[in-house]
């Protein structure tokens, strides 16, 4: 049931990073590829964190994981705000 | 091969299923760094590889139950991170 449980989480976050990459991949200029990167940054690793969170008994790596998680979350908001407002400037100085 | 591993082998073909899933979103990831035409596209893909990296250590500390690799995935979510700030500050200095 747990193991059930688990698979199922790691499976949606799979969804979500193998769509996340197509629409990498497919989307038309780089702010929606940013906003397809979100989705798999975000939601992506929080299932797949919380399917290792139910497979993990010992407490202490579960709490890793939590923060692991909440730092991912942090650096992906930072790293895609960064890279969007860089995209931006060169934009006003180049076209 | 897998002794030591996780404890039904449904599991662990699930996980190793799901292992190789994450590889091809990455492969995804990296189709759009080769192609992508202007350096944020690629900075997007490097985001891609970091998140997508801490997923499959996650997924291998509970494959393998070898739990230093959740430190790996916590430096490895802290390296991407250091290195999009780097990388989007630095190359403003040069135009």
């Amino acid at each position: 049931m747990t193991d059930t449980l688990a698979i199922l989480a790691i499976f949606s976050g799979l969804f979500f990073f193998l769509s996340g990459s197509i629409g990498l991949l497919r989307l038309p200029d780089l702010f929606s590829r940013l906003h397809a990167l979100a989705k798999a940054d975000n939601v992506g690793l929080a299932l797949i964190a919380l399917g290792v969170i139910i497979l993990e008994p010992v407490l202490i790596n579960d709490i890793k994981i939590v923060f692991i998680w909440l730092l991912v979350m942090a650096a992906s908001a930072i790293s895609s705000h960064l890279v969007a407002r860089r995209a931006l400037r060169e934009n006003r100085k180049h076209g | 091969m897998m002794s030591g591993g996780a404890s039904t082998s449904i599991l662990t073909i699930a996980l190793l299923i799901a292992l190789n899933l994450l590889l091809l979103s990455l492969l995804i990831g990296l189709i759009r760094a080769w192609l992508g035409p202007s350096v944020e596209d690629r900075f997007s893909a490097i985001l891609l590889m970091g998140t997508g990296g801490v997923a499959m250590l996650l997924i291998l500390a509970i494959l393998l139950q070898v739990t230093a690799l959740y430190d790996v995935a916590l430096v490895l979510a802290l390296l991407a991170v250091v290195g999009t700030v780097a990388l989007t500050q630095s190359e403003r200095n040069h135009d």
